[in-house]
């Protein structure tokens, strides 16, 4: 177990190492959700007046579904690295090495956390630029957050089985933009569940991505149920674990076809 | 003899029915340098993914340092070093950074780690690029950066696929002296694949030709070249009437085989080409022949792939290369 941390440390110190020089990847990914959160919070700002919205202010209300989201597309991508790894013979190179399996995993998994947590910390400084109360205070910041990094987890767990499994940039593209877009529409990102056709809430309610958006709203509302709160991170968790334990059986995969 | 590296009866094959180990069986004694050549696709790597647990056969065993690669991969893994053809350094690390980390995955220290790194980088004449990213590398540099990262750990049996593959002559041959030499002081067992022939003639004292998954011969490289009985002789002759004595006179010295004639030049097959020379020498002398020139030329691997597997080797090498 402690080589396992060892290794994983190790793995998610060489991926912060490479995110540190090409600090471009954190902008990239962020350009899309800081629109959406700008432009959709400007364009339908006057959603709230619908009765029964529930919120005063239509970027209070997006902020944990633009966090989730930028998660998503970020977590979609990670698979690409591994995919790099692959080409350049760096996977094999590890896989003859007494590196433990679950670690070349888990590090990708690591710069993936910086990278959700740097990207929600800005989204959050524009949202209250905006004029965004987040009545949930810091704490409640910090557990959307949370919430979106258990999301990534999993997401990106996903991601590395597919890139072990498929082996081509052009499959990973393919998958990643088949999920990434019904999975944040949908969900409760932009319209509360009540407000939404009934099949479109009965989908959300199994998807992760809701899970981390309903969990976050919820943290960072004026007083929130955090029974709620505990239930939509355990559900992420398990989500992030089951993920995680697929890219395992992937790499055996990847091994049993060389 | 202790053996460093025991295989017997692998088989591999992949999707599609190809199958690239059919049987291959290999035993390399510890301390020395062992090469596997072959064509490309003749089985060579897959020989060395299984061995160095990347892959695992369909039948047969391995081992390596006394370990099973198959019961015990993590073991055999803490053990061996790797330098395989596709170089898989991080590009976006510095040499530095490369060695710290598979030094420290390997559980070595972080001062141990240190010095090693800096041992190696100057032994391999990387030390001014130490703190530059591997990405900004030269070829040759990388193979260097490379063969740094597979003995970092101090491993005892070290894996070399094509090590010098897509470098220049120049670079290629400064290779090899490096790896023999770092090899005789590390105390190491190495196995190289290789499909240069000078590469396996240089390198290794003993090698394997293998062909279709299967080790055709086996020997130290001189034993194999002896095997093929012996030197060619030519003698280049002043005068082309002295011919015909010139042949009488050679069929005469005990030892000398397959006399033929060549225009100015008289040309046989005798055991070993340093001791028949003096004898050849003094049979034209006395039958009244004067000569022009004499060379020997040693059967080169070239001649005994040609023999085992019935087909030059260069033949192969051309066909493998233009797609």
């Amino acid at each position: 177990m402690t080589t396992l941390l060892t290794h994983s440390g190790l793995m998610s110190g060489r991926w912060l190492r490479i995110l540190w020089r090409q600090p471009w990847f954190v902008a990239i990914t962020l350009v899309q959700p800081v629109i959406w959160l700008l432009l959709f919070g400007a364009l339908f700002e006057r959603v709230i007046e619908i009765p029964g919205f529930g919120s005063d202010d239509y970027i209070d209300f997006l902020v944990p579904g633009i966090i989730a989201m930028t998660a998503l597309f970020s977590a979609g991508w990670s698979g690409m690295g591994i995919i790099n790894d692959l080409d350049r013979g760096v996977m094999d190179r590890f896989l003859v090495s007494p590196a433990r399996r679950a670690s070349l995993i888990a590090g990708p998994l690591g710069q993936l956390a910086v990278i959700v947590v740097i990207q929600a910390l800005i989204i959050v400084g524009l949202a209250l630029a905006r004029g965004a109360d987040l009545p949930g205070g810091a704490g409640g910041v910090a557990v959307t957050i949370g919430c979106s990094v258990l999301l990534a987890w999993a997401i990106g767990g996903l991601s590395s089985a597919i890139a072990l499994v498929a082996r081509k940039e052009e499959t990973l593209i393919g998958a990643v933009n088949f999920l990434v877009l019904p999975l944040t529409f949908l969900s409760t990102a932009f319209m509360p569940g009540d407000l939404t056709p009934g099949w479109v809430a009965d989908v959300a309610r199994y998807n992760p991505v809701d899970w981390a958006i309903e969990g976050g709203r919820e943290a960072l509302s004026a007083d929130p149920d955090w029974s709620d709160v505990g239930a939509y991170a355990g559900l992420l968790a398990l989500a992030a674990l089951l993920c995680g334990w697929l890219a395992t059986r992937a790499m055996g995969a990847y091994q049993r076809s060389v | 003899m202790t053996s460093a590296i025991r295989a017997a009866g692998l088989v591999k094959e992949y999707p599609g029915g190809i199958r690239a180990l059919d049987g291959l069986r290999l035993e390399v004694e510890a301390g020395t340098v062992f090469g596997l050549l072959g064509p490309n696709g003749a089985g060579k790597s897959t020989t060395v993914k299984i061995l160095t647990t990347l892959s695992q056969p369909d039948a047969g065993e391995a081992s390596v340092a006394g370990l099973d690669v198959l019961r015990e991969p993590e073991r055999v893994r803490a053990t061996i070093g790797v330098i395989a053809q596709r170089s898989g350094l991080d590009p976006e690390a510095t040499a530095r950074e490369n060695l710290t980390l598979q030094g420290r995955i390997h559980g070595m220290r972080r001062a141990d780690v240190r010095a090693r790194a800096a041992e190696l980088l100057d032994r391999l004449g990387l030390a001014e690029a130490a703190d530059r990213r591997a990405g900004t590398y030269s070829g040759g540099m990388q193979r260097r950066l490379d063969i740094a990262m597979g003995l970092i750990h101090r491993p005892s049996v070290l894996f070399l696929d094509e090590p010098t593959t897509g470098l220049d002559p120049e670079i290629r041959s400064a290779m090899w002296a490096e790896i023999t030499r770092l090899a005789r002081d590390e105390g190491l067992t190495i196995l190289l694949t290789t499909h240069y022939l000078e590469e396996a003639d240089q390198m290794a004292s003993r090698l394997a030709i293998v062909e279709r998954g299967r080790v055709v011969v086996e020997g130290p490289p001189a034993e194999l070249k002896a095997g093929l009985r012996g030197d060619a002789v030519a003698v280049d002759l002043r005068r082309p009437e002295a011919n015909g004595r010139a042949v009488a006179a050679l069929e005469r010295v005990a030892g000398v085989r397959e006399v033929l004639m060549e225009g100015l030049s008289v040309r046989a097959r005798v055991d070993e080409g340093a001791t028949a020379v003096p004898a050849v020498l003094s049979a034209l002398e006395s039958a009244g022949v004067t000569v022009a020139a004499v060379t020997v030329s040693r059967p080169s691997l070239d001649d005994v792939y040609l023999q085992r597997v019935g087909r030059s080797f260069a033949s192969d090498e051309t066909k493998e290369e233009t797609p």
